[in-house]
C-alpha cells in the first residue's frame, strides 16, 4: 500500500481552519522568514496543522482542505505544498490513531531487538503490520528508519517522544499505560541517564584531585 | 564569449552556456529527456552525461557550465558506458509496452534506447506499476511509463503559468501528478504532449488512432485565433488526424493553443459537401451549376448598392480578394470582414496590427491591456507575455489591466478599472499608473476586441494612441502599440480594405433588410435572426453552423486544411499554409467558387490560378509580397487613429464567453463540445 495512494480514497474533511492557538504559531514561524520567501513555511506549518489536528480530533494528520489553506496563507500555488507534505514521512496525509508508534528497524536497533518492540506493539495493539491502525483507532504502526538514538537502541517513538533502550515486555508495559491515558517518562526505560553508560559511569570514576 | 573543444572541434559560445549548448553548438548530438531548450533545467535524467577532461567523473552536461578552455569529450568509452547504465535504469520500471503505445514511433526514450539500452534486461524484480492520473479531456495518462524527467511540471509552472502539476512521494514512490484529479485549467495543456519524452502524456482525442509512419505532414496556419501559430497538419488518407506546432521563434516558438491543436476533429463532422438551393422554403440539393443560376436569376435587375457581402473570421485571403473584387464587379460598395462590429481607422498599417511583434513583447518593461483576456483571445501570445514576466523578475514587469476581471491571467497584473474612463485618468495623470508607463523605456499596450467592437471604439482607439503617444509607447525605435486580434482573417481583411466603401453599409447596415442579396462567406458569428427576413443570403463556407441554416443558397467551401491560403496575423505577418486534403464532396476552394460564379453572371474574375490571384493580392497591398518576414514599423511619426465623439462609460466587456466554442470548426468538434462541458460548464455535481 502506497503512503500516498490516490487522495480520493481518503475521507477528507470538507473545511479547515486554525484555531488561535495555531494562529500564534504561525505568526511567530512567519515572522521568521522576509515577505517574498514566506514559502519557506511550508514544513513548519504542515507541523502547526498536524498538531491542531491532533488538538482537535485525536488524529494528528494533515489533511488536503488544510494544505490548500496553507498554500493561501503562503500564497503558493498547493500542489507545492502536497509536494512537500508527500515527501516527509513525517506528515500523515491519512488519519492515523492517537498514538503514532513509529519503530526504528534500521542496522543498530535491528541488532539490539527492534523485531522484539514490532511483535510487542502488534502484540500489544492488534495490528497486523505496518502502516495500519488498530481496531480500537488508538494505535498506528510506522517502520521508520534511523531515528539517530543508536546509543539506546532499540527505539520506539511515540508522537514526538522517544521511548529508548526497549524489550518485548518494556515495550507491551509502556502501551498498556498509553491506552490507560498515561504518558510515561520519555527517554531510557532502563537504568541509564540520557545516554551515559548502562548502570552508571565506567569511565573517569576517580576524581582528578585524587590523583595528585 | 568562451572558447570550449568538443571532440577536438574548437567553438566559441557565450559566457554562462552549458556543456550541452556547446556541445550542439559543436554539431554534437547528446542524448537528454529532461532538459528542454525553453524551460528551467533540472538535471534529473542524467543521460546528457558527457566527459571533461580533468574532471574526476563524467558530468550532466545541460546544467554544467562551460569554463575558458574547457575540452569536452562527447563519444568515449566512460561516455558511452556511462550512458548505457543510465539507459538500463530508465528501462527498469518502463513498461516494455512500445506496440500499445501511443507514442511508439516518435519517442525520445525508443529512439535513445536504439543507443544506449542493451538487448537484454538483468532486472529480475517486480517492476514499478504507477496509478494513472485524471488531467482532463485532452491528456491521457499511462503514468507507468513516466521516466519523472518533470518537463510537465516545469511547463506547467513556468510556460503554462498553471501550476497544478507536482511529483508526490518520494523515491520509488514518486508520482507526476496534481494530485486532486482535476482538468488541468490551461489553454496550453496540448504541449504537454509533445513535450513528455515518452508515452505517459498523450493526446485523448487521438488515442490509438495512427502511426506516425503513416501521416502525411503538411505545413499549415492555425486559423483558430490570430496569433497564426504555425502547424503541421498530420493527415492519413483523406482525414486530418492531428494537429502539431511548428517551430517559429518570432510567433508561437514551439506552443500552440488546444483550440487550434484539438479542434481538428472538427473538420469531418458537419461538413457542407454540396450546394443547396431553397425552393418554396426547402433545401435541395442542386449541381454547381444550378446553384449558380439560381444565384444569378435572383441577382438579375438587383441594383449593386442593394448586394451585400460579409466575410468571416476563418477565411484566407486569396477568398477574401476575390470576394471584394466579385463585389466590386456587382457595383456594391457593401462589403465587410468585421462580423463583431469592429471598428479600425485604416489609414495606417500601425493602427489596427500588434506593432511590438509577438517576439518583442520580450523587449518591453511595462504592459497595458485595454479590453482584452490575451489568456483566453491569443493563449500562445499570452505565454510570451507571461516569459517576459518571469525574465523581468519581480515587479520589474508592470502589467495593467482595463478590462472585466477575469480569472488568473497567469502573471501578476494590477487591475486598473473596468471602463474607459481608466484611459481619461491615466492620460491627465491622475492614475498612478501613468507613472508607470511613463518612467518606461519600452512600454507597450494591447487594445484587445473588448474595446473595438462598442460603438466608441474609434473614440477609445484615438485616445489609447494618444495615451501611448504621450507616455512614450509609440516613438523614435520603438512601437508599443498593438491591437490585440482574435479573428484569423482580420488583418488581411483589413488589409485587402474588406470595408464598406463610398455609401456601403457595414456588416450591421446590411442586416434587417439593408440589402436584398447577402453573400456570406463564412460569417457565422451573429445573429442570423438579424437578417431582414426579405433578403435573399447566399451561403459560402465549410460548415453547417449558424448560417447555412438560415442561407437561401450554400455553397460549400473549403476549411483551412483543404486550401492552400495566405493569412495574416495580428501582428500583420502573411503566412502561407497549404492543403493537406481534398475538400469532401463537391466542396471546392474559395476562391474558386467566387472565380466560377463571376463567370456565370458576365463578371469574370481576372485569375485563373492562385498564382494570378496572388500576384493580385501583392498588387493590391504589397505587404503580401513578403511571407513569413516582417518590417519593423516607425510609428512615431503618426498622426494617430481618426476618432471624436463621446465615449460611454461602460465597461469593457470579455470577446467570447467560452473559448472552446468560437468557430464553426470548434463547435462542430467533438473534442471541443467536450472541454467546453467540463471546463465553461462544469454541471454542479451533487455531493456525495
Amino acid at each position: 500500500m502506497s503512503a500516498h495512494s490516490p487522495i480520493d480514497q481518503i475521507e477528507q474533511p470538507a473545511t479547515f481552519a486554525f484555531d488561535a492557538e495555531s494562529e500564534e504559531q504561525i505568526a511567530a514561524i512567519l515572522a521568521k522568514y522576509p515577505p517574498e520567501r514566506k514559502a519557506s513555511g511550508t514544513l513548519p506549518l504542515l507541523y502547526v496543522v498536524q498538531k491542531q489536528m491532533g488538538r482537535q480530533t485525536g488524529s494528528a494528520w494533515v489533511p488536503r482542505v488544510a494544505m490548500d489553506e496553507i498554500a493561501r496563507r503562503l500564497e503558493v500555488a498547493p500542489i507545492r505544498v502536497y509536494e512537500v507534505a508527500t515527501f516527509y514521512l513525517m506528515f500523515n496525509t491519512r488519519p492515523i490513531g492517537r498514538y503514532h508508534l513509529q519503530v526504528c528497524t534500521t542496522t543498530s536497533c535491528w541488532l539490539r531487538g527492534s523485531d522484539d518492540v514490532v511483535a510487542a506493539c502488534k502484540k500489544a495493539t492488534g495490528i497486523a503490520g505496518f502502516g495500519q491502525s488498530s481496531a480500537d483507532g488508538l494505535f498506528t504502526l510506522t517502520e521508520v528508519e534511523c531515528l539517530g538514538a543508536c546509543a539506546n537502541a532499540p527505539i520506539l517513538q511515540v508522537d514526538d517522544d522517544f521511548y529508548e533502550d526497549l524489550d518485548g515486555p518494556r515495550t507491551i508495559e509502556l502501551i498498556e499505560a498509553l491506552r490507560r491515558g498515561e504518558r510515561p517518562t520519555p527517554g531510557p526505560t532502563i537504568d541509564r541517564v540520557s545516554s551515559a553508560p548502562e548502570g552508571g559511569r565506567k569511565t573517569l570514576t576517580d576524581s582528578p584531585a585524587k590523583q595528585g | 564569449m568562451v572558447k570550449v573543444t568538443v571532440d577536438g572541434i574548437v567553438v566559441d559560445v557565450p559566457n554562462g552556456s552549458s556543456a550541452l549548448q556547446a556541445c550542439e553548438a559543436a554539431g554534437k548530438e547528446i542524448p537528454r529527456f529532461c532538459f528542454h531548450e525553453r524551460l528551467s533545467v533540472a538535471g534529473n535524467c542524467r543521460m546528457c552525461l558527457v566527459q571533461v577532461v580533468r574532471a574526476p567523473k563524467p558530468v550532466a552536461s545541460c546544467g554544467f557550465p562551460v569554463a575558458e578552455g574547457m575540452e569536452i569529450l562527447t563519444d568515449t568509452e566512460i561516455v558511452r558506458k556511462a550512458r548505457r547504465a543510465v539507459m538500463e535504469f530508465l528501462l527498469i520500471n518502463h513498461p516494455l509496452d512500445c506496440p500499445i503505445c501511443d507514442q511508439g514511433g516518435e519517442c525520445d526514450l525508443q529512439d535513445q534506447a536504439f543507443g544506449y539500452g542493451a538487448d537484454h534486461s538483468r532486472y529480475q524484480e517486480a517492476k514499478r506499476a504507477v496509478t494513472d492520473k485524471y488531467l482532463g479531456p485532452l491528456v491521457k495518462t499511462v503514468m507507468t511509463r513516466c521516466i519523472q524527467c518533470t518537463r510537465c511540471i516545469r511547463f506547467a509552472t513556468e510556460i503554462a503559468g498553471v501550476p497544478e502539476l507536482g511529483a508526490v512521494s518520494r523515491g520509488e514512490n514518486m508520482e507526476v501528478t496534481n494530485y486532486v484529479e482535476k482538468a488541468l485549467t490551461s489553454e496550453l495543456s496540448g504541449n504537454l504532449i509533445d513535450i513528455c519524452p515518452v508515452g505517459a502524456l498523450t493526446s485523448k482525442p487521438y488515442a490509438f488512432t495512427a502511426r506516425p509512419w503513416e501521416l502525411k505532414r503538411t505545413d499549415s496556419i492555425d486559423v483558430s485565433d490570430a496569433v497564426g501559430a504555425n502547424i503541421s497538419l498530420h493527415v492519413r488518407g483523406t482525414a486530418v488526424l492531428r494537429a502539431v506546432p511548428r517551430v517559429n521563434d518570432a510567433v508561437n516558438e514551439e506552443w500552440l493553443a488546444d483550440k487550434g491543436r484539438f479542434s481538428v476533429d472538427g473538420l469531418k463532422h458537419r461538413r457542407l459537401d454540396r450546394p443547396w438551393v431553397r425552393v418554396h422554403g426547402k433545401l435541395q440539393a442542386v449541381s454547381w451549376q444550378d446553384a449558380f443560376v439560381a444565384i444569378g436569376k435572383r441577382l438579375e435587375g438587383v441594383a449593386g448598392d442593394r448586394i451585400g457581402a460579409i466575410a468571416g473570421d476563418l477565411c484566407d485571403a486569396e477568398s477574401l480578394l476575390a470576394l471584394k473584387d466579385l463585389m466590386t464587379a456587382l457595383g456594391s460598395p457593401n462589403i465587410d470582414c468585421r462580423q463583431d462590429g469592429a471598428d479600425y481607422d485604416l489609414s495606417h498599417r500601425a493602427y489596427y496590427t500588434f506593432g511590438t511583434t509577438i517576439a518583442g513583447i520580450e523587449d518591453a518593461d511595462a504592459l497595458l491591456i485595454v479590453g482584452s483576456i490575451p489568456r483566453q483571445e491569443a493563449p500562445v501570445l499570452n505565454a510570451r507575455i507571461r516569459k517576459r514576466f518571469l525574465a523581468a523578475g519581480r515587479g520589474e514587469f508592470p502589467i495593467g489591466l482595463i478590462g472585466a476581471p477575469t480569472a488568473d491571467p497567469t502573471y501578476k497584473a494590477e487591475l486598473l478599472g473596468e471602463g474607459p474612463e481608466v484611459l481619461a485618468a491615466l492620460r491627465d495623470g491622475t492614475h498612478p499608473f501613468a507613472e508607470v508607463l511613463k518612467a518606461a523605456k519600452t512600454p507597450m499596450i494591447i487594445v484587445g476586441h473588448g474595446a473595438l467592437t462598442r460603438p466608441d471604439a474609434r473614440a477609445i482607439l484615438a485616445s489609447t494612441w494618444a495615451l501611448a503617444a504621450e507616455t512614450g509607447v509609440v516613438g523614435a525605435g520603438w512601437n508599443g502599440f498593438n491591437v490585440l486580434h482574435r479573428a484569423a482573417s482580420r488583418v488581411a481583411g483589413l488589409d485587402l480594405g474588406l470595408v464598406p466603401g463610398k455609401g456601403g453599409r457595414s456588416a450591421a447596415g446590411m442586416m434587417s433588410g439593408g440589402v436584398d442579396v447577402l453573400w456570406l462567406l463564412g460569417a457565422d458569428e451573429f445573429h442570423t435572426a438579424q437578417i431582414g427576413p426579405q433578403t435573399f443570403v447566399i451561403y459560402q463556407g465549410h460548415h453547417g453552423d449558424a448560417a447555412a441554416v438560415r442561407a437561401d443558397v450554400i455553397l460549400p467551401g473549403a476549411t483551412y486544411a483543404e486550401k492552400s491560403g495566405t493569412y495574416v496575423n495580428t501582428e500583420g505577418r502573411v503566412q502561407r499554409s497549404f492543403r493537406a486534403v481534398m475538400p469532401p464532396g463537391d466542396a471546392r476552394e474559395d476562391w474558386r467558387i467566387l472565380r466560377a460564379f463571376s463567370e456565370v453572371v458576365g463578371h469574370t474574375l481576372p485569375y485563373d490560378t492562385v498564382e494570378m490571384l496572388r500576384e493580385r493580392l501583392a498588387t493590391v497591398n504589397p505587404v503580401f509580397r513578403v511571407i513569413g518576414g516582417l518590417d519593423a514599423v516607425d510609428a512615431s511619426a503618426l498622426p494617430g487613429p481618426m476618432g471624436a465623439g463621446a465615449v460611454s462609460s461602460a465597461p469593457f466587456r470579455p470577446v467570447f464567453d467560452d473559448y472552446y466554442q468560437t468557430d464553426p470548426i470548434c463547435r462542430a468538434s467533438p473534442t471541443m463540445g467536450e472541454c467546453s462541458r467540463i471546463y465553461v460548464h462544469p454541471r454542479t455535481v451533487a455531493a456525495e
